[in-house]
């Protein structure tokens, strides 16, 4: 074991713990958006009630993302100082973007969200909600900016000014709208919002097959299955489609890895399921004939470039993108296949909500979500190595020179002890306000007395400050 | 090279930003224990702080961000050259944000009991590694020629940023005393009133001694303040700060008190800043290989797009972050949103 190696690890673990979270808040903030518009129209308390019950799940969501996510902010200078010196002058001033444009929008109005149910009007709330979520929305355009631009460089020149190696910025817009931005992050807002989603129809099936909060359930569950059927279908068909040609076009090597294709093929199969040996080159399992062809290049008859053409030395583990990718696309079929059934049943049958099989089913389905977005993470992550840059800086080599083995086998220790005893007590809390419920109704014209526009806020001596002295 | 200067200036700003608002919150946990007997009295201590402690928390990853764009080298220096207590810093974060966020979603009093002890200890840990940290940066660690240090944590254990580690634990505690006037009333608001004239002579003294300990052994430092000798004015500003500061408590003006306190953190700082500009972290080992706002920085064009970012964005900022601070005045009463 190489120490890279444990850097390698200790990036993998903590980015992926991390990257469990950002996709679920997320989601659950556009449902809280849904639910502030719904409750401002049409005044019935349920809108309410219901908003008050899941932007408490969204505040205990949130926390766990900043948490784990400050780890990144700085892991990048600990762990990866070559990397840093590299991309700095880049990526860098993405990520100091994110930090003015997205965390802040986030931190500032987070507080009003959460406590200010008890505080403010139906409509100061959504507007304090849409700029949480707005904020979080902006993060995820300036992460997955900064990312793609890790993926697809452009818009840089190298030079080495003393301290190795440095990539400077020749053009800012060409560093921020890099080939695989636009595909990759349609692809990520979608598969977050089916997070997010599935998280809402897992807590809504669960109160059903308990019989339970049973009108607020199906509410949640009209509000978010629909959601999260049209952007299962959207995924594979579009997004998904649309990622995966911008792969092909711009990392070759990558599409090869994700099917294990070793050498240049027309009429390129896709598989289902399959594995790759290493030794002989070779990947065996189910396939569907020409697909790969058909979806990467509209033509059956068309070549897909084998892992042979290029370097043995730049290959990525061609197994495990493999796997990990495959994971992604057969949950993605999966997702399909749930939607449409539980739509048909609700919509059709007329009796979803007293099918117990497919309330199961679809209780479980946020760890499934939540699996499927991890592993296109990690296709996106792995499929790139051996570089940390596309095709201008090694993995290996990026890595601090000064700190030890020993130093990094310290955190990593650190880390998977607190990691593992804070995600327990994050599914104890997450669990025991399942169990508690929503809120019961307000009395009708409760929240009516309370400020509900810039102007009754900033004008109004309100309760709070009569006694401020 | 203005555009040097300005970052720099700029992200001293985003480091005072940092102190002054994470700090009154850090200063609270550190109380806390102190303060608050009751279970009633520490929910009000945790929810003087609730509607702003993450937005505070933000400064700090701006200051990261702000860092790695605006000088790169710094940043990939200083925390690999800093790994473990860099590591324990973001230990000590992790356990405070579930602290807050855990501590009253259970009616046990041992589960309680627990987070807060997570929250004091945590609060003060942040504060003590910082402080220690920008103690050896004042001081200078051993940069060679690639930028890079060697180095472990006992040898950032050394006294003199062990006393920079422990007068930030004092101003902060301070600066939180100050904070919670506002925010508290009765009973706790007399501990309150009562620790910060034992908060305000511990600090004072520990200020004193440091300011002392740097002028005799830190050449540099005396040297720029000799030669420029304008910039005496930051800590003089500061002391009145600190005079100001204290006459408004007496008067019972806390607002007032606790805006001269957070001026008085932004001069300590500039203080600072201005002894050791245009160096970030002087190398021990030869001034040469010192990290300046030079040779440190990323080149003009990523300097001035990321100006232009600030310019558009830290105005608004300062604006909801006033608008929130204003929303949330006033004396804190639980309700069944409260932590």
């Amino acid at each position: 074991m190489t120490t890279e190696m444990l850097h390698r690890i200790q990036f993998g673990l903590t980015i992926s713990f991390h990257f469990i979270f950002p996709p679920m808040s997320l989601g659950v903030g556009l449902v809280l958006i849904i639910f502030g518009v719904k409750s401002v129209r049409t005044k019935d308390p349920k809108w309410r009630q219901l908003s008050m019950f899941w932007v408490k799940i969204y505040g205990l969501i949130f926390s766990m993302g900043i948490a784990t996510g400050i780890v990144q902010e700085f892991q990048f200078g600990t762990n990866w100082a070559v990397y840093s010196r590299f991309v700095g002058n880049i990526f860098g001033s993405l990520l100091a973007a994110e930090g003015i444009f997205a965390f802040m929008l986030e931190g500032g109005f987070l507080g009003l969200m959460l406590f200010g149910g008890t505080k403010l009007g139906n409509k100061m709330w959504l507007f304090a909600t849409t700029m949480v979520v707005a904020g979080a929305t902006f993060s995820a355009v300036w992460i997955v900016m900064a990312n793609s631009w890790m993926q697809t460089p452009q818009g840089y020149a190298i030079k080495d000014v003393g301290y190795g190696d440095q990539a400077f910025m020749t053009s800012f817009s060409d560093v921020m709208f890099t080939p695989s931005f636009g595909p990759r992050i349609l692809h990520v807002t979608a598969a977050s919002w089916m997070v997010g989603t599935s998280l809402v129809i897992s807590v809504a099936a669960y109160y059903l097959l308990k019989k339970r909060h049973v009108e607020l359930a199906k509410t949640m569950m009209r509000v978010a299955l629909p959601i999260f059927t049209v952007l299962a279908v959207l995924q594979v068909v579009l997004f998904g489609a649309n990622q995966a040609i911008e792969v092909t076009h711009q990392q070759p090597e990558k599409l090869a890895a994700m099917e294990g294709l070793y050498t240049s093929t027309t009429c390129a199969p896709m598989y289902i399921i399959g594995w790759t040996n290493p030794d002989t080159e070779t990947t065996s399992g189910l396939s569907i004939p020409c697909l790969l062809s058909i979806l990467s290049y509209q033509s059956p008859k068309a070549e897909v470039t084998g892992l042979q053409e290029f370097p043995k030395d730049e290959w990525a583990n061609v197994n495990l993108v493999f796997q990990v990718y495959h994971l992604m696309i057969n949950l993605g079929m999966l997702f399909i296949a749930i939607g449409a059934m539980a739509c048909i049943l609700w919509i059709w049958k007329r009796k979803l909500w007293d099918q117990r099989w497919m309330l199961w089913i679809l209780v479980s389905s946020i760890v499934l979500t939540e699996l499927a977005t991890l592993s296109g993470w990690w296709t996106a992550e792995f499929g790139r190595q051996p570089w940390v840059v596309w095709q201008l800086l090694r993995t290996d080599g990026a890595q601090s020179p000064n700190v030890t083995f020993a130093q990094v086998a310290f955190s990593i220790g650190m880390f998977v002890i607190l990691y593992a005893l804070v995600f327990m007590m994050f599914i104890s809390l997450l669990n025991q306000m399942i169990q508690k419920g929503p809120p019961p109704p307000e009395e009708e014209g409760a929240s009516e007395s309370l400020p509900d526009s810039f102007g009754e806020i900033f004008r109004h001596r309100s309760r709070v400050s009569s006694r401020d002295n | 090279m203005w555009l040097n200067t300005t970052w720099f200036v700029l992200y001293v700003a985003i480091i005072a930003g940092y102190v002054i608002l994470d700090g009154f919150d850090l200063g609270v946990g550190m109380l806390s224990p102190f303060v608050a007997r009751t279970d009633t009295e520490k929910r009000i201590l945790l929810n003087s702080i609730g509607p702003v402690w993450d937005g505070n928390e933000v400064w700090l990853v701006l200051g990261g961000g702000a860092l790695f764009a605006a000088f790169p080298l710094v940043y990939a220096s200083l925390f690999s050259g800093f790994y473990t207590a860099m590591m324990l810093v973001l230990f000590v974060l992790i356990l405070r944000t579930v602290a807050i966020e855990f501590r009253s979603k259970r009616e046990s009093s041992r589960w309680r009991a627990m987070w807060d002890g997570v929250f004091f200890a945590a609060s003060f840990g942040i504060t003590l590694l910082l402080g220690v940290a920008l103690g050896n940066v004042i001081q200078g660690v051993a940069v060679d020629q690639a930028g890079n240090m060697r180095l472990n944590l006992l040898d950032l254990l050394n006294p003199y940023a062990i006393a920079v580690g422990a007068t930030a634990v004092a101003m902060l505690s301070l600066h939180g005393a100050i904070f919670l006037t506002q925010k508290v009333e009765g009973l706790l608001l007399d501990r309150v009133t009562k620790l910060i004239p034992k908060l305000m002579a511990v600090f004072f003294t520990l200020m004193t001694v440091l300011m002392a300990w740097t002028l005799l052994l830190n050449e540099e430092i005396t040297t720029n303040y000799k030669v420029r000798l304008w910039i005496a004015i930051f800590p003089l500003l500061g002391l009145v700060a600190v005079l100001v500061s204290w006459r408004f408590l007496l008067k019972k003006q806390y607002l007032s008190a606790f805006i001269a306190s957070a001026c008085m953190i932004g001069l300590l700082l500039a203080t600072v800043a201005a002894g050791m500009y245009p160096v970030l972290i002087p190398s021990s080992i030869d001034p040469d290989y010192d990290l300046t706002v030079i040779n440190a920085a990323s080149a003009s064009q990523t300097l001035a797009v990321m100006l232009v970012i600030a310019v558009i964005g830290l105005p608004f900022v300062l604006m909801y972050t006033a608008g929130v601070y204003f929303f949330f005045r006033g004396k804190v009463s639980l309700d069944q949103e409260s932590y």
